[in-house]
Order: structure tokens, then sequence, then C-alpha cells
């Protein structure tokens, strides 16, 4: 349980997806002109992570690893399917994305419209893919580990977005240079955020 | 008075569209209504002219920093001669910080002032007087010995990416003279902290065996002690550590003018205090070291907390600005700054990011707020 938090709020503030590692860009720079449509984006993408890093994570414990499949067979204890990993976990993603999308159409046609083409873009967002592959690279002990990696992932990134998403709100009225206007001032306003969420760089839990 | 009235006027025509010195004329500008209160008169409909426009305003600010000014000049000085053992009378002591500090607050004004009036200049507007305060609060929280070429550099990153950029003065999204400060920070550490910096150096000459230069903050952060300072010593400022942040007094004292004459919000001032208790003595209760187990009084007179909270995050463009923001912005500066201070070894002192942070997150504080009135209004029409 204790771990289970840290990994939480480590994975929020200190490992932040945008902000330490600048994954998931694209949408991030593109989606985050209001407050609402990010929220929503936000919690897509919490909703994706949630439920597509402990799937990938059943999938290389019990399949793609190295020796995962012995629970078929002694005969399978030499197989090594990692090879496969980087396709599983796309498929598994597209899936969960389609998913997500219907679902947003289906209740919120307002949101599914401002969100427009990035919705299905999701699909292809690294902090996503990214999700599922620091899950792997960081050997995380046991599913409840994993489910508080992809929370706090996504809400990390839900956060950055709807911070930047306010701060473009109050920008508008702004005598922003002409050649800057847009995304230009997006990137300079990324880099001082991200000088801002240093402060939580080096603690350790 | 009347002598420079007359010949402000007599040039003035220089200045103005068509004359022969046209592309200094936000400079001119700048100087005229900073000596003379301006006396536009509007023509048609209904208007409030009122003569206490920014650069009143930020006056106010740098008469309340006067205090901490002059203090904190003294105050490098007898640092420095107790580093050395030297005798000196308070009038030399100050003599010694001011002939310091000088050469950095002018380094601070001609750098930032020289960019904001080449950009005026070209972007045709006037001479925005943001700079004046922020330009005062630069050398305040650097450390006494920078390098003069460091300081240059951190001022012109602030002023152009801080807030140019942005717009200009009033559109900038974090405060300028942490920026300025955030550079410096990260791009040269080793100027920055540290047991040597915040005391003046002089060179060729051993210090006294036994002086240590480390703040108080930087002691706790390295060996968990309490520092020998005591209390008393850390409230009125006789302790190493950047110029404005030392004494407790001078701060309370710049407060009061700018509560008294509305310029800085007390609400502000009053939740980052609060956070910083409340998060101390939350700490208190879990007591795992040391540093968690300190009365949560001293973290309001270490460092540069009561600073930040007084100039910096009552700085009306970076700050809420709705009524109820400002109280959970005050409160989250002073959980942050506690925070860093404690959890985070990497930081001694948290008050710059946690303003830096808060700052950040001000525009979403705003939008959370209004949107729950507008809320609760709804809610209120559906009753009736």
């Amino acid at each position: 349980m204790h771990e289970m938090l840290n990994i939480f709020v480590k994975s929020i503030f200190i490992d932040n997806m945008v902000f330490a590692f600048f994954l998931g860009m694209c949408s991030y720079l593109a989606v985050s002109k209001t407050v609402k449509t990010s929220l929503g984006l936000g919690i897509a993408v919490v909703f994706v992570q949630i439920i597509t890093v402990p799937v990938n994570y059943l999938l290389l414990e019990y399949l793609l690893k190295p020796g995962a499949l012995s629970w078929l067979g002694a005969s399978f204890v030499d197989v090594d399917l990692s090879f496969l990993s980087f396709m599983i976990y796309i498929a598994v993603i597209a899936a969960m994305v389609q998913l997500v999308e219907m679902i947003v159409e289906k209740f919120s046609p307002s949101l599914y419209n401002s969100l427009g083409i990035f919705l299905p873009l999701i699909a292809v967002n690294c902090a996503i893919l990214g999700g599922s592959l620091f899950m792997e690279q960081r050997e995380y002990q046991n599913i409840g580990q994993v489910l508080s990696w992809g929370l706090g992932s996504g809400v990390g990134w839900a956060l950055a977005i709807v911070s930047l998403a306010a701060i473009r709100e109050k920008l508008k009225y702004n005598q922003i240079p002409a050649p800057l206007k847009g995304i230009g001032i997006t990137f300079i306003i990324t880099g001082l955020m991200s000088i801002a969420f240093m402060s939580f760089l080096g603690i350790k839990l | 008075m009347k002598a420079i009235r007359n010949y402000v006027d007599k040039i003035k025509p220089n200045f103005e569209k068509g004359g022969k010195l046209e592309s200094f004329n936000s400079f001119f500008d700048a100087i005229e209504t900073f000596l003379f209160v301006p006396n536009k008169v509007s023509k048609n409909g209904v208007h409030v002219h009122d003569p206490i426009d920014l650069k009143r305003t930020m006056i106010i600010v740098i008469v309340a920093l006067i205090p901490s000014i002059l203090f904190g000049a003294w105050n490098v000085g007898y640092q420095n001669a107790l580093a050395y053992g030297l005798d000196r009378t308070l009038l030399e002591n100050f003599w010694v910080g001011m002939i310091k500090l000088l050469p950095i607050i002018i380094v601070s004004y001609g750098v930032g002032l020289g960019i904001e009036i080449i950009m005026a200049q070209k972007r045709g507007h006037e001479v925005n007087e943001g700079f004046f305060v922020s330009g005062m609060l630069i050398p305040l929280i650097v450390p006494i010995n920078i390098p003069l070429w460091m300081l240059a550099l951190a001022v012109a990153f602030a002023v152009v990416f801080g807030k140019e950029v942005f717009g200009g003065t009033g559109y900038n999204i974090m405060n300028v003279a942490l920026v300025a400060r955030a550079f410096l920070f990260f791009a040269y550490p080793g100027q920055m902290s540290g047991d040597s910096v915040w005391v003046l150096n002089l060179k060729d000459q051993p210090m006294v065996d036994g002086f240590s230069g480390a703040t108080p903050l930087a002691l706790l952060n390295q060996t968990g002690t309490m520092p020998s300072a005591s209390l008393a010593d850390m409230f009125f400022g006789f302790i190493p550590g950047s110029v404005g942040e030392t004494s407790v007094l001078a701060i309370l004292i710049g407060a009061a003018i700018l509560i008294f004459t509305g310029v800085g919000s007390w609400k502000i001032m009053l939740s980052t205090v609060l956070g910083a208790l409340g998060m101390g003595y939350i700490f208190n209760l879990f007591g795992i070291n040391a540093y968690m187990g300190i009365n949560p009084v001293y973290h309001l007179v270490m460092g540069g907390l009561m600073f930040g909270a007084v100039f910096m995050a009552t700085d009306p463009v970076t700050a809420t600005s709705t009524e109820k923001g400002k109280w959970i912005y005050g409160a989250m500066i002073g959980i942050l700054v506690v925070l860093i201070r404690v959890v985070n070894p990497a930081y001694p002192e948290g008050t710059m990011l946690a303003i830096l942070l808060m700052n950040v997150w001000a525009p979403l504080i705003d939008y959370y707020v209004v949107e729950s009135n507008v809320k609760k209004r709804l809610k209120r029409i559906a009753v009736k």
C-alpha cells in the first residue's frame, strides 16, 4: 500500500510525463486551447492509461516475457515472445482508444466534436505507449503497483494539459509578438512550467 | 520643479512625431510620466482618471522595500566583518555592503530597462514600468558574490522570456524576478548555493577559524542540526543569506506599507504564513527526523519565505485574481515551501520554486473559482 502511494505521487509530480519526459506533446500542444476540452482529453487519457497499462502488464507476465508461458507446460519454458511486445501493446492501446471514442461519442457529442481528430490520435500518443514501456522497464512487482503507475501517469498528464490550458485561456488577450503567437508561445510556456515543476525533482520517496 | 517642467516642455517637440529624436519617444515619455503626474483629460463621456497610475503603484513597492535594502546592506558588511574578524562601526559595515550592492542594482536596472526601452520602441508602445520592482527585487534575492555578467545574463533571460514574449508588463505568467533567480539557480548552481556564496568574500584573506557562512536552512538540509543562531537573531536578520531575505522585521515594515496602501494583498500574505505554519505543524506530528520536528515558527524566520510571501507572491499580475483564489494560492505556497524544504534533499530552500509553481497554477485556480461561482448562481436561479 505504501509503495503504491509512493508510485502514484511520484508519477504525477516527479516523473511527470510532460515535464520530466516531454512525452505526449502533440495533443498536449494542440488541444490545450480551452480548459474544458483539455480536461475531457485528460480524462480520456487517464481512462486509457488505467486500463492499458495493467492489461499490458498481464500480457507481459503471462505471454511475452522469457519463460512467461511456463503455465502451459514444461515444454514452453524456453519460449521468448518479447519481440512481439511493441505490437501487442499498440494493439491493446488501439482497441482501448476505439472503446473510449465510442463512449465519448455516445455520452458527450460536444466533447467528441471539439476533440476532433485528437481523440483517435490518443492511440499513437507517446505518453500512452510510454506508460506501458516504462511499466516494462521499471519492473513493477505486482498489479497494484502497475495500476497506481497507470493512474498516476495519466493524472500527471491531465494535470499538465489542464494547467497549460488555463494559462492559454488567460493569454487570449495578450499582445504576444506575431511570430510567437499560437504554438511558439506554448513551447516557451511549457519550458517555464517545467522549470517550476523542477521543485519536485530530487524528492526520494 | 517649475524649471524642470519648462525644460521638459521645451524639448518635447523633438520627441514627437516628425521631430528629430522621434525614435527615443518612448524613453522620453517614460521620463516625463515618471517626473510628473500625467494630466490627460478625456473629452467624451464619463471617465475617471486616477493619477495613481502604474508608476506610482510600483514606487510604493520600492518604498516598502527600502527597510530591507538598508538592513540588507548593513548585514552584508556585518557578516563580512564577522567572517574575517574585522572591527568596524555600524556605518562602516553599511558602506561596505552598499558599495557591493550598488553595482548589482545598477546592472540589474541597466540591463532590464535597456531591454524594455528597446522593446517598447520596436513595438511602438510606452515603456512599461513593471521592471522598476523586478529590477530592485533581483539584487535582493541573489547571493552578494554573484558575478555581474551572470546577473546581466539572468536579467536579460527573465525580461525577454519571462515577460516580453508574453506582451510586456502585465501579461507575464511568472514573476520576472523569480524567473531570473531560477535561471541562475539551474544554470550556475555553483554560484547560487553552498556555504561560501552568502557572505561577502574578501580576496586573499583567510576567514576566521570556525566561521561558517552556511545559512540556517543549508545547515538543516545538510546536517539536520539546528543552527546556533537564536530565534531573535533570525527574526532581526543577523544571519547569512541573500540581501533582502534575512530580516523578518524589515520585511514586516514593508508588508505594513503594502497592506496600508492596498498595493499588496493581505489575504495572500496571511494565507501563505498560515499554510507554512500548518504544514510545519503536520510535519511535527510525524516527526520522523530532526528537521520535521522543528518548531513551525522557525520556518517563517529562516530563508526567504517571508520575503517571498510579502513581495513576490503578492505580485498582482502572476497571483490569482479572484478573492477566494487568493486564499488557496497563498496557502498552497506556504505548504509547498515547507514541503520542498523538508522533503526534498536537493534544495535547501523552496520559496522560489513554490511561488513559480503556484504562478503556473494560478490561472487554473481562478478558472475553477469562477466556474464554481457560476454554478452556485445558476443553482440560485433554478431554486426560484
